[in-house]
């Protein structure tokens, strides 16, 4: 089978603006989109940038824009797009670093800022925490996140302010809202209450759509919004007593 | 220059432990070619080892059992000291774990899940879905966002720099910049992994080369017991993308092309659960008699757990299987074969992950401790990085603290910068030669047909040979391009030759070794052979050679048995 990759080229430094570049590509093997790119590099232009790791859909490194789709270049058979042109773009919403590699920096930074980590109670039980499964069940989609950042580079809100913190990120901050032995208090995670947190969302559920994981990013963002109303609710019902 | 007092190197879990038990005080941070979440350890799916007893039937179970299990499991290579201290250490390990955030799978009642894996007497093994290493690095990682640990990622360690027999820093290739560059330290912990992408069938991520064990030997450090090449048994064919050991575990069979449960042949107790060694064995004894299928791979057939449990307990394999082999294991047996997937071997450390240079440390799978001798348990890998990354981070620290010494040389460590770029800079002047990912692709083709599951004398002798060949040709190796910024094919071609020095102490190690034990079987000498070789294999470069030394083994309590499951 014959192929035809049409690659977005782009060196910073060097080139003007991005731009398409073919490359012909045959091969009789079922491969996937991430093997044929390193056959690409090889044999074709040793320039070609992309990144990659794991190769089994874990690492989250070779998210791209494959003929209008976000999806992992690994886990994507070639066979399976069913048709001989392959065009690949960089993830949108992030600076081109080169070729195919975009500049992650304002993804982690809005993934810092909802402190993305554990916060334990004053003592913990000595042999582990009881909790049900049932419990764990809550937050089993979003741990299934590899932060490989198809959810923010497909976001609407995010394409148009930068400020919006954006789907991987306010997922990450619900799942341990949920986490039953996490002990921030409401004034700390609350600070999402704003229109660059969980009121930014569109609510057209393109994060759903493109993960590559089944985490459905806005199933967290709408479970912050109800706690944020429930918060208040109850500050209300204090005032008034 | 770019000063720290602790660089640590890779970012994986063994490199993320050390970084949060190092001494909050001084200035550290990780170096990786990767963001650390891209990092192998990911990529580990079954679980964790721990004898927490949790469950009905591991009531019994204590960190001696496990002990006892690793060393057996280890065909009594294991030191047995390191041993015992890993699994006394599991315990509380794990609670720190879950007290950090790990989702661990949970029992009926609450506590933290367990399943059998092989080579366990009881069920061990603490697991989250099948996803294990994913949330245990997010875990991790999410603590170093907490503590604001410095990461520069993207960037590949080319070598080690030693001043005056100490380690005082690393010369790196900085991929968003092209540029090479020295990075001072008081002292370096080595994490870099394991380098399965030596062999052609692998269950190991694209990076993994192992480059860090090879710039450790050149920088004179020995490497131990390197012919322990563990291949595990359930690899998806033809991706050889890992179905874990959990799929067993859970009560997977394994079939070959009669409908017939070949293990019973072979270890007719412990069946699908005998250790990784003796099941991979067995695969490609079936195949190899005309047992399997396409003279490929046998099945492993999961369809009697149901899809309720497999959705619950295995979602990942699943999903493999249907991503990259196009079959739904609830309705077929998946097609699977013996695949390389760790390295026993490694960097010569201590129990404190002490090296034999000044200010060098190493932990995880690019370290050799030993605890996992020549065949490593299922689980014991991410317990042996959690544990000795901690003590590395411990070690290291209490050396830098107690440091009257000044740091490196800022000119010394320069001009070892400048030695690596004028090498880059060969390569990229070149205009012909052998292409560089031909070259390696004959050397895991070597590995492979002559370095693999069955060893024979003249074989390791013949493919001895032709990694000397392809070393001559590695230094005429040729890249085409000039890019020096994200340059995959320079990363490679740096790698490509510390994978040279890695296959070539994999297979004198594995030549001189005239016996069969754990992973490292020669059909030439089938026996275990106490008398002359309970002992660690050491090779250290000498004069650009390498030279070959031998260690006991500690023995402390478990005497050496025959090994039967
Ligand atoms: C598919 C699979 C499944 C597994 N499942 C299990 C399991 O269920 N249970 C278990 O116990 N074990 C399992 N293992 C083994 C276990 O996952 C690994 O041994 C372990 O994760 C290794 O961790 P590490 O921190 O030592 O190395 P890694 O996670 O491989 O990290 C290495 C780090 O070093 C960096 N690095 C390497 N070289 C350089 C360099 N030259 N310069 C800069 N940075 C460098 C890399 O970027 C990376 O960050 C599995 C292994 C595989 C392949």
């Amino acid at each position: 089978m014959k192929y035809t990759f049409r690659i977005l080229r782009f060196d910073p430094g060097v080139d003007q603006s991005p731009c398409f570049q073919d490359f012909i590509y045959e091969t009789e093997e079922k491969k996937s989109l991430l093997e044929a790119l390193m056959d690409i590099r090889n044999d074709q232009d040793c320039s070609l940038s992309f990144r990659y790791s794991c190769r089994e859909a874990v690492c989250g490194s070779c998210a791209m824009v494959i003929n209008g789709q976000f999806d992992l270049a690994c886990r994507t058979m070639m066979e399976s797009l069913g048709t001989s042109l392959i065009v690949l773009e960089p993830l949108p919403n992030l600076e081109i670093q080169k070729d195919l590699i975009v500049d992650m920096e304002p993804f982690w930074r809005a993934l810092f800022a909802v402190e993305p980590y554990l916060f334990p109670g004053e003592t913990s039980p000595e042999n582990g925490h009881r909790i049900e499964d049932r419990e764990m069940e809550k937050i089993d989609q979003f741990v299934n996140c590899i932060m490989c950042g198809c959810c923010y580079s497909a976001c609407p809100v995010v394409a148009r302010d930068e400020r919006y913190l954006g789907p991987a990120a306010l997922a990450k901050l619900y799942r341990f809202v949920k986490d039953p032995r996490d002990e921030r208090g409401y004034k700390r995670w609350s600070r999402v209450n704003t229109e660059a947190g969980a009121w930014g969302c569109d609510t057209v559920f393109k994060c759903n759509e493109v993960c590559p994981r089944k985490v459905r990013p806005a199933d967290g963002i709408e479970g912050l919004r109800r706690k944020l109303i429930w918060g208040k609710v109850k500050s209300l019902f204090k005032r008034v007593r | 220059m770019i000063t720290h007092d602790i660089l640590v190197v890779g970012g994986g879990l063994a490199g993320l432990s050390a970084a949060l038990t190092a001494d909050p005080h001084l200035s550290l941070a990780i170096i990786s070619r990767v963001h650390p979440l891209r990092s192998h350890s990911v990529a580990a799916q079954g679980g964790i080892n721990a004898a927490l007893g949790n469950s009905q039937e591991g009531r019994d179970d204590n960190w001696e059992k496990h002990a006892f299990d690793t060393i057996k499991g280890s065909d009594y290579l294991a030191d047995q000291a390191a041993a015992e201290l890993m699994c006394r250490e599991a315990v509380p390990t794990i609670y720190e774990m879950e007290h950090l955030g790990v989702p661990f799978s949970r029992s009926p009642v609450g506590l933290i899940a367990q399943r059998p894996f092989g080579g366990a007497g009881f069920p061990r093994t603490c697991f989250a879905a099948d996803r294990t290493g994913l949330v245990i690095a997010h875990t991790l990682y999410e603590q170093a966002i907490k503590r604001q640990v410095k990461v520069y990622d993207e960037a590949l360690v080319t070598k080690l720099v030693v001043e005056n027999g100490r380690c005082v820093g690393v010369v790196i290739y900085d991929l968003a910049t092209g540029q090479v560059l020295p990075m001072r330290a008081r002292a370096v912990i080595f994490a870099t992994g394991g380098y399965g992408r030596v062999y052609l069938r692998t269950t190991n991520a694209y990076i993994n080369h192992g480059s860090g064990i090879g710039i450790a030997y050149r920088a004179g450090v020995a490497l131990k017991d390197m012919e322990f090449v563990q291949f595990h048994p359930t690899s998806i064919y033809p991706k050889n993308i890992l179905i874990t050991e959990g799929a067993r575990g859970e009560g997977g069979y394994l079939v070959n092309n009669k409908g017939y449960r070949f293990m019973a042949d072979y270890a007719p107790s412990a069946m699908e659960l005998a250790p990784r060694d003796i099941v991979a064995r067995s695969i490609q004894t079936e195949v190899d008699k005309g047992r399997g299928f396409e003279d490929e791979y046998v099945h492993l057939d999961l369809r009697h757990l149901g899809q309720k449990k497999i959705d619950k307990r295995l979602p990942s394999v699943r999903e493999i299987c249907l991503k990259f082999g196009g079959i739904d294991p609830v309705e077929t047996p998946i097609p699977i074969q013996p695949a390389q997937h760790y390295s026993m071997g490694g960097i010569d450390v201590d129990v404190r992950c002490v090296s034999s240079l000044a200010g060098f440390y190493a932990a995880g799978e690019c370290a050799c401790v030993s605890v996992h001798g020549a065949n490593r348990l299922g689980g014991n890998s991410l317990l042996d990085t959690v544990v000795f990354g901690k003590i590395a981070g411990q070690e290291a620290s209490n050396f830098v603290n107690g440091l009257e010494l000044k740091d490196g040389n800022e000119k010394f460590l320069l001009d070892e910068a400048v030695a690596e770029k004028a090498k880059v800079d060969t390569w990229l002047s070149r205009s012909g030669g052998k292409m560089a990912h031909h070259l390696l692709n004959d050397l895991k083709v070597v590995m492979s047909e002559k370095a693999g599951i069955f060893r024979t004398k003249k074989e390791l002798a013949e493919a001895l040979e032709a990694i000397r060949e392809i070393r001559d040709d590695y230094g005429r190796a040729f890249i085409s391009g000039q890019c020096l910024r994200y340059s995959q094919a320079i990363v490679n071609l740096v790698e490509f030759g510390y994978m040279v020095d890695l296959t070539e102490v994999i297979t004198l190690g594995a030549l001189l070794r005239e016996e069969t034990r754990g992973s490292h079987y020669r059909l030439d000498f089938p026996k275990r052979d106490d008398a002359g070789w309970l002992k660690h294999t050491l090779v250290s470069l000498k004069d650009g050679k390498p030279e070959v030394a031998y260690r006991d083994v500690q023995i402390t309590k478990y005497q050496p048995q025959e090994r039967k499951y």
